[in-house]
């Protein structure tokens, strides 16, 4: 990662490595918000379709407040101890990092059991999807965002292997940068999701 | 019984023996042309024991000048797909009047303008222009390769996994009919219950992953991996076009995927984002779908513009003029392409203060535009200009694209929009823009660079004539089509009453086959630049008296492009290194590191094929058991941490001296 410049380095040329420092973080970050698109779209559709109910109920109907305000917590307590675990990396703690890391996933695993019971309950009282526009979009932007906290809970699983295999080494140590930044990405776009869909939509 | 029949659904889903279209004596004899020439090509390559090289030296390479030849062969084999719809769609048009129906019955008809359009901007003009990024950005910037050099192989493959899955529909199945951006509810499961649509829908959906990694892993290496000293505004103009164009990728291609996800929720869960009833809103998608398509023609035409900014100055023997300007021109072209989507459907009822805005907007897009083009002529004044081929296609490109941005202007004006729209004029123009900028621009880059690239130059008679059959066949083919189009003539008709307008489309086809021609001067001049190649070698590395740092490494480049990298103090490097009497340094090189070759990238990309292949389908075991081994695949390709190696001192030198000898 370093820009070593040799003694041979004249006017004309320089000798370095072709490694870019914290490209990996950039490129990362730069598909989060490519991310943040895909979920911009999302909310845009929310936004036109959130009053087409086709006669089917409402989202002040359907909302259960305290369940998802239970199921926010989940997250956001997850994001807090995802920063504990940066900080054991941090200090070079591998067990502490690890550690930490698993008691993020098992948030983020209570979060998605709640939701898929909420997407159930939904189902199984005739609000699917295919009831409304407004069920579809809905559906679409929360289910999206619960998908990407699957793919970080087995990336984190995933992550949780190679920690104990290969220790806190430079790769190590970049995969839990990007896992952060795309844990706590996913968070951002809960609050959005809580606010605008839930919040909102119990008022109407 | 009922069990074995389940299973066989279970398995093959929706493909049955009535899937492949035996009926259709095209598609029957286009089959066993392709099966004949395809097989022939294994063969060859068999015979010539070439399939360990091809795999190791290229299909697992991730060397960025690799991957971008692979780009545009990929290309250029797509061109000669869609060129065939169009001339098939030429040949119709001129023949169907009156009585007589055509050749085309109207549903092949309509899969064939939609594949047209599908082919020729996601499967040519973007496999081209990404990899004229892939070559040259990192070589103008002076780094070794891309900032992540696995993700730009596994981009191509996904690229081409999208068009091998295009391909497919023509012998497997069917292609939408719905023309190329595929409106729902005509694309909702109601109306379009077929194949057709899923191919459209996967095609597009793998290969935007890879349009979407290439664009994140070319900002990220430009904005960390230039040379030393090479400021934003030191960059030569095609960087800067390149950033541009990345920048858009990244922020236009997340919104193709999401509206393509919603409509394929739509069509396999019944969802009702699109639908005519219980609230869909279909124009919801075509806003989305906008919101995408109008950066992407900027994605195709930015990098051209950045091609032609290197080829006049180089031909000029001058810097070019207002650098700067161009500079700003772009990032103003850039920000203002995502304010003018609704200009595609003034009539869609927006109402008059929305298509105000939009047609202001759009007509202030010409301004940077026309300052670009200025720009070209004033390098151009004073310059010893060398009329080579590349600078033949920049005047050209000139005059046609001014024509094109003229009736572009036309069509941004509301009032006039609502005559002209979905017409043969709208054709006529966008292809105007399209063929007379990218693919001129492209193949005066292919020209220009070829050097470059293969170590001798393209011949200059067979480089001539296709830039004239193009030119010609060009003005031929649509400025018919502008006449047809103020006549009232509308866009994806099958046939005609009013045999007056005949005649246009038979001078159309005129024109169609002057740019087969010219398509075929296009691939005899490799092949004739081929068998010349030691009458054209170019040992210099710099055979125009180039600009930019991609003229100062030998040619072709070696793996690792330059043994040091060099200092960069002006916008024409290379230029300026030449004028201070620079030196190739002959010792103390050092060992390079290099990253690995991988199968990964192949390997996921095949997998996403054959996923995508069975969602199509429904055929839903072999759908979840790739699904798994896709995951699988990417957890395991996680796990190679040696992705590194070095080139030792001793060779490095020995590369280098060799090359070096050859020129001294």
């Amino acid at each position: 990662m370093s820009q070593s410049v040799a003694v041979n380095s004249n006017l004309d040329f320089v000798v370095r490595d072709h490694h870019a420092p914290n490209g990996t973080l950039l490129g990362f970050w730069l598909y989060l918000m490519s991310d943040c698109l895909v979920f911009a779209a999302l909310f845009a559709t929310y936004g036109v379709l959130s009053q087409s109910y086709a006669g089917g109920p409402t989202g002040a109907e359907l909302f259960d407040l305290p369940l998802v305000a239970l199921n926010t917590a989940f997250l956001l307590f997850s994001s807090i101890t995802y920063g504990f675990a940066m900080l054991q990396m941090q200090q070079g703690k591998k067990h502490g990092t690890m550690i930490w890391l698993g008691i993020t996933g098992l948030f983020g695993a209570a979060f998605l059991a709640v939701e898929l019971y909420e997407f159930y309950h939904l189902i199984h009282i005739g609000a699917g999807p295919q009831r409304s526009a407004f069920l579809s979009s809905f559906f679409a932007l929360v289910g999206t965002h619960g998908l990407h906290v699957m793919i970080g809970l087995i990336w984190l699983v995933t992550l949780l292997f190679q920690l104990s295999k290969h220790g806190l080494i430079q790769e190590n140590r970049r995969r839990l940068f990007c896992l952060s930044m795309f844990w706590h990405f996913l968070d951002v776009i809960w609050i959005g999701v809580f606010t605008f869909v839930y919040l909102m939509g119990s008022m109407t | 019984m009922s069990e074995s029949f389940d299973l066989g659904k279970l398995i093959f889903g929706r493909l049955t023996l009535e899937s492949f279209p035996f009926h259709d004596p095209i598609i029957v004899a286009t089959f066993i042309m392709v099966a004949l020439g395809g097989s022939a090509l294994l063969v060859a390559v068999t015979r010539a024991g070439l399939w360990g090289y091809l795999w190791r030296e290229w299909f697992t390479s991730i060397d960025h000048k690799r991957i971008g030849v692979m780009y545009m062969i990929l290309g250029i084999v797509m061109l000669l797909r869609g060129f065939a719809d169009a001339i098939m769609m030429r040949l119709h048009q001129a023949m169907a009047f009156g009585d007589s129906m055509g050749y085309l019955p109207p549903d092949h008809y309509d899969q064939i303008f939609t594949a047209h359009g599908v082919i020729m901007i996601f499967f040519v003009a973007m496999p081209f222009v990404v990899g004229l990024m892939n070559y040259m950005v990192p070589l103008q910037i002076g780094a070794r390769d891309v900032a992540f050099p696995f993700l730009n192989n596994f981009s191509f493959w996904m690229t081409a996994s999208g068009a091998i899955l295009v391909m497919l529909s023509l012998f497997v199945g069917e292609f939408a009919k719905s023309g190329w951006l595929a409106y729902p509810p005509l694309t909702g499961i109601l109306q379009s219950p077929g194949v057709g649509v899923d191919y459209y829908i996967w095609a597009l959906q793998i290969a935007g992953v890879g349009t979407l990694l290439s664009g994140v892993n070319f900002v990220v290496t430009i904005i960390k991996m230039r040379a030393p000293g090479m400021t934003l505004m030191k960059m030569p103009v095609f960087v800067w076009t390149s950033l541009c164009t990345n920048i858009l990728i990244v922020a236009a291609f997340p919104v193709l995927t999401a509206v393509l996800a919603m409509l394929s929720l739509d069509r396999y869960l019944d969802m009702n984002f699109f639908t005519n009833d219980l609230g869909g809103n279909a124009m919801m998608y075509v806003n989305l779908i906008w919101i995408w398509g109008h950066p992407e023609v900027y994605i195709l035409i930015l990098p051209v513009f950045g091609v032609f900014s290197e080829i006049v100055a180089t031909y000029s023997g001058k810097r070019l003029f207002g650098y700067s300007s161009m500079v700003y021109a772009t990032v103003v072209i850039t920000i203002l392409s995502y304010l003018v989507w609704l200009h595609h459907f003034f009539t869609m009822g927006s109402g008059a203060t929305v298509n105000s805005f939009f047609g202001i907007t759009t007509m202030i897009i010409s301004i940077p535009t026309g300052a670009k083009v200025f720009n070209w002529l004033f390098t151009m004044y004073r310059g010893r200009i060398r009329f080579d081929v590349p600078m033949l296609w920049t005047v050209g490109f000139m005059v046609t694209f001014v024509i094109g941005g003229m009736t572009g202007v036309l069509l941004a004006v509301p009032p006039a929009d609502f005559v002209l729209h979905n017409s043969l004029f709208l054709i006529a123009h966008f292809h105007n823009v399209i063929i007379g900028g990218v693919v001129f621009g492209v193949f005066a880059a292919i020209t220009y660079w070829y050097p470059k690239v293969t170590g001798y130059k393209i011949d200059e008679f067979w480089g001539k004539l296709t830039f004239w059959f193009w030119l010609l066949g060009f003005y031929l083919a649509f400025m018919p089509l502008y006449v047809l189009g103020l006549m009232g003539v509308t866009r994806r008709m099958s046939q005609f009453d009013d045999p007056s307008l005949q005649i246009w489309f038979q001078i159309a086809l005129v024109g169609a086959i002057l740019i087969g021609i010219g398509i075929f001067c296009f691939l005899m001049q490799f092949y004739v630049s081929y068998r010349k190649r030691d009458q054209l070698r170019d040992e210099t590395g710099d055979p125009w008296d180039g600009r930019t740092l991609e003229w100062s490494t030998t040619s072709p480049p070696p793996q690792y492009n330059f043994a040091f990298t060099p200092r960069v103090y002006d916008n024409d490097a290379w230029w300026q290194m030449k004028a201070n009497g620079y030196q190739h340094p002959k010792e103390g090189f050092l060992p390079i590191h290099m990253p690995k070759n991988t199968a990964a990238g192949i390997v996921i990309a095949g997998i996403s094929t054959v996923l995508g292949f069975a969602l199509i389908w429904h055929m839903w075991l072999i759908a979840g058991l790739s699904f798994v081994g896709l995951i699988g695949a990417i957890i395991a390709h996680s796990f190679n941490y040696k992705r590194d190696y070095y080139i030792p001192a001793e060779e490095v030198a020995t590369v280098e001296l060799q090359r070096r000898e050859v020129i001294a």
